[in-house]
């Protein structure tokens, strides 16, 4: 899968300063879960965002993701100030530029895995899938559910909902792809399964954010951010480690124990 | 996004939700249905009251003793002798654009036949009455005027009566006993049907009035009048004439009241579609109220709906529907539910509506009007409270709506 940028571009992907998020707390009280981060992330890379609970790290990915609006701040995606958009423009850059997989997957009910990944085709404005089921077939194979695509979410393990909404968001080709504690309710082989084909989509050269509070998480990834009450405490690059080899030991270790 | 995957995205979420769907359209099928058959109810009985006040007979004018509505002493129409033969003489002789008048002296009593015993009424007439009501004979022969005026021991039965007493039998040539007078069937008079306030028009026995008058006792008295006015034009001047003479007849002078009642069909029609158009508005308000109660059926689960999918809207606005995508769809499935339950109410209520038909005996005509009036609420219903929670839920933040669920 190619992912063609423009080369005007080279400015970065993402561009935030000076972000701030405020909430309005029950008692009237005004939370700052951001509270002036500044960010820049480059094609391809692959960032760990990591944090407590309550650090702001699942704001921010919202509003890279525009499903949140910032209180103030700039936020440049690809080069579009996305801050200054109206809600129609929103939706375009979330269902062409962005792929995001929400910590509860969020699929739909009673609805087939193959049809939940046609979804977002379903609101393509410019007629980029001529046709939408082979698509959405060729990512379900392609995140290794060719033989599930009938199954609805109820009749799926969490991996492979976790693997469905995945496919969901790799289907309209985005620039970016964004995961909210992806492996949060997988076990340690899923887990690994799930970061082997995100390190595959980086070897791509898809630029990935995950949220996470697991350092396994983050090693995988080629730069870790870490935030604390709403500040960029620790920007650091990663060691490169490899976890299809990871799980490849694992499974020599005990193949009996791997599931998917 | 495309109109064609919009229509089949709605159907899809009709499917996949089924349950909730049928609710709904349990609702516009109520509502839709009972109005229909309502109005059906409320037509047909009006057409089956035209129709029993048509069977009077064409152009007819009646003139009953009695004075409606008097107030204080006296009882209503039909209660006093204040009519007599000598009223119909005058009618006769003085009243221009009269075709025929025909007394009729009313009397109960038994008719006996053998051992078949059945109360009846007679009705004392002339040989003209029979055309007055056009109502013509199944079998035998009506009498005629020199029979009146030899005061003749014959007699016509009602169907009701004949069947009574005869069964399958012709009761032609037969003989019946009327206050002990023997008396002979010289025909059938064909089958009338219930009057327009239900009383049965074949249960009757009718002789010549003279024959009523001179050879039986008991009580008896003229209950009307009935005359043939030449056309439907001349009915009003008959009904002015034949009241300026009975007041000059009977004695009253300008002032006093009348002590006779004459009425047109139309009048008798209007009296009687008096009391159906109180049913019918009673029936309508029945209707409206299954409607209502049908409607809000709709909105609350509509309303339900919605809340639960906000989740599902949070879903599609995060993979990017516009707002008016989220409301097409839902506008769409609204329309689609409500127009699903408006077709199977009409249906419904039309084959309801044709079956009380068919038990009734009456014509129960599905109305255009009706149809529209109930399919066009319920689809406003429908649309609207499928409309107005999904305009809520699209304008939240995707990530609120997110949070919904």
């Amino acid at each position: 899968m190619a992912h063609l940028v423009d080369p005007m571009l080279a400015q970065g992907v993402v561009e935030i300063h000076g972000l701030i998020r405020e909430f309005r707390g029950g008692d009237g009280e005004l939370l700052q879960a951001l509270a002036g981060v500044d960010l820049r992330v480059d094609v391809g890379e692959m960032v760990a965002i990591m944090g407590t609970s309550g650090s702001g790290k699942s704001t921010l990915l919202n509003i890279l993701g525009c499903l949140d609006r910032p209180t103030s701040g700039t936020y440049r995606l690809a080069g579009v100030d996305v801050a200054g958009l109206q809600d129609d423009a929103l939706a375009d850059i979330r269902n062409e530029r962005i792929g995001f997989i929400f910590q509860g997957f969020n699929l739909l009910h009673r609805t087939s895995a193959l049809e939940n990944v046609m979804l977002p085709m379903l609101y393509d404005r410019r007629d980029r899938f001529p046709d939408p089921a082979k698509s959405a077939r060729a990512v379900l194979e392609r995140v290794g559910l060719g033989a599930r695509l009938h199954h609805e979410p109820s009749q799926l393990s969490g991996g492979q909902q976790q693997r469905v909404a995945i496919a969901r968001a790799l289907v309209t080709q985005p620039d970016l792809l964004l995961a909210d504690e992806p492996t949060g309710n997988l076990d340690s082989h899923t887990t690994l399964d799930v970061m082997a084909l995100f390190q595959e989509l980086h070897r791509e050269g898809m630029t990935q954010l995950i949220v996470t509070h697991e350092d396994e998480v983050a090693s995988y990834c080629t730069r870790a951010i870490v935030l604390r009450d709403g500040r960029i405490v620790s920007d650091r690059p990663v060691p490169p480690r490899r976890a299809a080899s990871d799980l490849a030991r694992l499974w020599s270790a005990g193949p009996s124990e791997a599931a998917s | 996004m495309r109109k064609l995957a919009l229509v089949r995205l709605a159907f899809g979420s009709i499917r996949r939700n089924a349950g909730r769907s049928l609710l709904t359209i349990l609702g516009v099928v109520i509502g839709v249905g009972s109005v229909v058959v309502m109005v059906a109810i409320g037509q047909g009985a009006r057409a089956e009251i035209a129709a029993r006040v048509a069977s009077l007979g064409t152009n007819l004018v009646v003139v009953t003793p009695g004075a409606i509505a008097k107030p204080g002493a006296g009882g209503g129409a039909g209660s006093m002798d204040t009519l007599t033969l000598d009223d119909i003489e005058v009618i006769e002789r003085e009243v221009y654009g009269v075709v025929a008048v025909s007394p009729v002296v009313a009397s109960g009593t038994n008719a006996v036949a053998g051992n078949a015993n059945w109360r009846t009424s007679i009705q004392g007439v002339n040989d003209v009455w029979f055309d007055i009501r056009s109502w013509p004979v199944a079998s035998g022969r009506v009498f005629d005027a020199n029979e009146v005026r030899s005061a003749r021991k014959v007699c016509l039965l009602g169907v009701t009566v004949a069947t009574a007493l005869f069964g399958a039998d012709d009761p032609v040539g037969r003989e019946v006993r009327l206050r002990g007078i023997p008396v002979e069937v010289i025909g059938v008079l064909s089958k009338k049907g219930p009057t327009a306030e239900g009383n049965d028009q074949d249960d009757v026995a009718v002789l010549p009035y003279t024959t009523v008058r001179q050879r039986m006792a008991g009580r008896q008295y003229i209950a009307q009048i009935l005359l043939r006015a030449s056309g439907a034009a001349a009915v009003p001047g008959v009904m002015t004439d034949v009241a300026a003479v009975l007041r000059e007849s009977h004695h009253l002078g300008n002032r006093g009241d009348p002590d006779f009642t004459i009425r047109d069909q139309k009048q008798i029609a209007e009296a009687s579609q008096g009391t159906t158009d109180v049913m019918t508005t009673l029936l309508f308000a029945v209707a409206s109220v299954s409607l209502v109660v049908g409607g809000i059926g709709i909105m609350n689960i509509m309303l339900v709906s919605v809340t639960e999918r906000t989740r599902e809207i949070g879903i599609r606005r995060a993979v990017g529907a516009r707002r008016s995508d989220v409301l097409a769809q839902f506008l769409v499935e609204a329309i689609v539910l409500s127009g699903l339950g408006g077709v199977i109410g009409a249906v419904g209520g039309a084959a309801t509506a044709s079956a009380v038909g068919a038990l009734t005996g009456w014509s129960t005509p599905v109305t255009a009007s009706s149809l529209a009036i109930a399919m066009v609420f319920s689809g406003v219903i429908g649309v609207f409270f499928g409309w107005v929670p999904a305009r809520y839920a699209a304008a939240l933040d995707p990530i609120d709506a997110l949070r919904h669920g």
